[in-house]
């Protein structure tokens, strides 16, 4: 399938997916406004690392993937673990420590793990997702089923050598891995001219004998379209995609960062350029959407997030008697 | 494999072979991966000399000179209902992969709430005189890393029954082979068939009333050895060998030096915030009163592993040095 057929095919999908895909993206900016703001009150103590501005970029893809594929992300994976299904209940219960956590809070911000979602891991170090999607992919294939694997990472992890020992495995045992690089143009607080002089990173994949595809990280639907194809790809055993979604990143490295390093009129083009209003626009405009159901969707979703953020509120933190339980398997005599 | 319950004799090298041989064998989830482990070589020691022409490349699987990327497709493969067996051809290079091993396969159990499990298996050599960056002993590293265990064979029935142990295992394990052994080529009954030294067990293979000594690995030939000269001076000691260095069998060592009152404890580790410290200082807590001498540690300087024969025999503790100590804590 060409580019533009794929385009063409993520553009006609069923109205009830593209509402979904729009429900999700909204789900993950209204649930991040909301805990953001919690902090900013001293609701709760907490810490987080902002998507805004990359919703398309990580939902996009989950939409294109099946729901038994896997997926790897990264502390700032919010929009990865909502889309692969995790209720916003187990998501801020995990982000508050809580029982109610999908790891009943003993992983917390950094480490959301819903492996029953085939969200299988979230690594709290930059590029190490990498090596990890390629056990999975192999598990895959020597199980000789078809499922995929899906591992995002920040543009950061460019730099690091992980990735490029994880590329060139994948590569060389043909994997049904995408590696999906938000390239939000940070690595941390620097910008992505300062710390490498390749101009398109998805150019790091070809040597490795990857394709290396680019695509508009605020177009979700773009994304889903490239998503698809390497998902297409790999399910048919022609091997990993690199598949760069290029999504700015409006705020700051994590909640506290006000981003004071950030050229303004850059953030303001992103600010300009925001993919879930887009989306929504571009819904109506195709009459998929009343603007009253987009009003109203809004209203509905921003309920859920409220009462979901009470639940985890209101529940307990883990007794203390299980702080040894979970090192091992159960019944191993372990230190203390 | 037939007959399980007759015996032959076998090398710790071709114990290594036979158990991952029986493993691959009974269980199509295991399969290998590392640096050159397909026929040919088989190995860059030849341990896993035969299994890819039996099994396919498909289960022994030679890497690229890649640590992050054999310990990560571990890790993610054992994620998705396999049971890897990495190896990392010698534990200075276990540097390498501490990120994956320390930060994903010990925390991810913990962290995932009990979800997850990583039913892996690392196993890595400990060089012998390569020089600094072929021939440490960091296995106290991971001992102080919750979530990995520790195992630490010193005779080919040991080595075999371990290893089966650890590929079974639902948890990480990091099993230790030091080339000394390795190398030998004295043979020793081993077991035919699978059979499992459960982890976290020691063994006494010398009983003594005298003073025990903590060993394991390749210190404990060493610490049999002082033990049959020490015998001879009308010293009796006890050799425990722990086998596991996570889980630390404290029941076997507290019980043998209750009774004896004085222990030496030897490794090949450095001395200095070693296991032996560890296990020195949990006698001291729990055996206080009952101690005729303080414990005392018999291992390797704190110095990088030298290249010089002179230094390198003064570096590593050995039979003369444990009786040595042996004798002191006697007085």
């Amino acid at each position: 399938m060409s580019t533009a057929d794929a385009d063409a095919g993520a553009r006609s999908l069923p109205v009830s997916d593209l509402l979904s895909i729009y429900r999700t993206m909204l789900t993950v900016r209204l649930a991040e406004e909301r805990f953001m703001r919690g902090l900013s009150r001293g609701e709760f103590p907490g810490f987080y690392f902002p998507v805004r501005g990359m919703e398309a970029a990580a939902v996009g893809v989950i939409a294109a993937l099946r729901r038994d594929d896997y997926y790897i992300t990264t502390y700032r994976g919010i929009a990865d673990v909502l889309a692969k299904g995790a209720s916003l209940e187990a998501v801020f219960g995990e982000l508050l420590g809580r029982v109610t956590g999908m790891s009943r809070g003993k992983g917390g911000t950094m480490h959301m793990a819903d492996p029953e979602r085939g969200m299988m891991l979230t690594t709290g170090i930059v590029g190490s997702g990498t090596p990890i999607a390629n056990g999975l992919g192999l598990a895959a294939q020597l199980q000789g089923n078809d499922r995929v694997t899906g591992v995002s990472f920040g543009d950061g992890a460019t730099s690091i050598g992980a990735l490029h020992e994880a590329l060139n495995l994948a590569s060389l045992w043909n994997l049904p891995v995408i590696f999906v690089c938000h390239n939000n143009l940070w690595g941390e607080c620097t910008p992505l001219d300062a710390y490498t002089r390749t101009a398109r990173l998805a150019e790091r994949a070809t040597p490795f004998g990857i394709p290396g595809v680019t695509v508009d990280g605020t177009d979700v639907l773009a994304v889903h379209a490239a998503a698809a194809q390497a998902a297409d790809r790999a399910r048919v055993g022609d091997g990993p995609t690199f598949l760069e979604v290029v999504a700015p990143r409006i705020l700051g490295h994590n909640f506290g960062d006000t981003g004071d390093y950030m050229d303004e009129a850059a953030v303001e083009r992103a600010r300009a350029n925001d993919p879930v209003p887009k989306f929504g626009e571009w819904l109506v405009a195709q009459g998929h959407l009343g603007r009253d159901e987009l009003e109203a969707m809004y209203q509905e979703i921003s309920d859920e997030v409220e009462q979901a953020l009470a639940v985890a509120v209101n529940s307990d933190m883990l007794p203390t008697d299980e702080l040894h339980t979970d090192v091992f398997a159960s019944g191993v005599n372990a230190p203390r | 494999m037939t007959a399980t319950h007759t015996e032959s004799e076998m090398t710790f090298g071709e114990a290594i072979n036979d158990a991952l041989d029986i493993a691959l064998g009974s269980d199509p989830t295991v399969f290998l991966l590392g640096e050159d482990i397909a026929d040919p070589p088989g190995g860059v020691v030849r341990l896993t000399q035969g299994l890819s022409t039996k099994y396919g490349t498909h289960r022994v699987r030679a890497t690229p000179i890649s640590e992050q990327a054999i310990a990560g497709a571990a890790i993610g493969a054992a994620l998705g209902g396999l049971r890897p067996v990495a190896e990392i051809m010698l534990m200075d290079f276990m540097t390498l992969v501490m990120d994956q091993l320390i930060n994903h396969a010990a925390k991810h159990r913990y962290m995932s709430g009990g979800t997850s499990h990583l039913p892996l298996t690392v196993r890595t050599r400990i060089g012998h005189r390569r020089g600094a960056q072929h021939s440490s002993s960091y296995e106290a590293w991971f001992m102080h890393a919750p979530g990995i265990k520790v195992c630490a064979p010193a005779t080919a029935q040991d080595a075999k029954g371990l290893l089966l142990s650890c590929i079974a295992d639902d948890d990480p394990c990091l099993f230790l082979e030091p080339t000394p052994m390795v190398r030998s080529r004295r043979r020793s009954q081993v077991p035919a068939g699978d059979y499992r030294v459960p982890i976290g067990q020691a063994a006494v293979p010398v009983a003594g009333t005298d003073v025990s000594i903590i060993s394991y690995g390749q210190m404990t030939p060493a610490a049999l050895d002082a033990a049959a000269t020490l015998a001879n001076e009308g010293i009796s000691a006890e050799v425990v060998d722990l086998r596991s260095l996570v889980p630390l069998d404290h029941h076997t060592v507290l019980t043998s030096v209750a009774k004896t009152r004085r222990a030496v404890v030897t490794h090949a580790a450095a001395r200095f915030a070693g296991p032996g410290a560890e296990i020195s200082a949990m006698i001291h807590e729990e055996l206080f009163g009952q101690l005729e001498r303080p414990v005392r540690r018999v291992a390797s300087a704190f110095t990088p592993v030298p290249f010089a024969e002179s230094l390198a025999q003064i570096h590593a503790p050995d039979a003369s040095t444990i009786a040595e100590s042996v004798r002191e804590v006697m007085t």
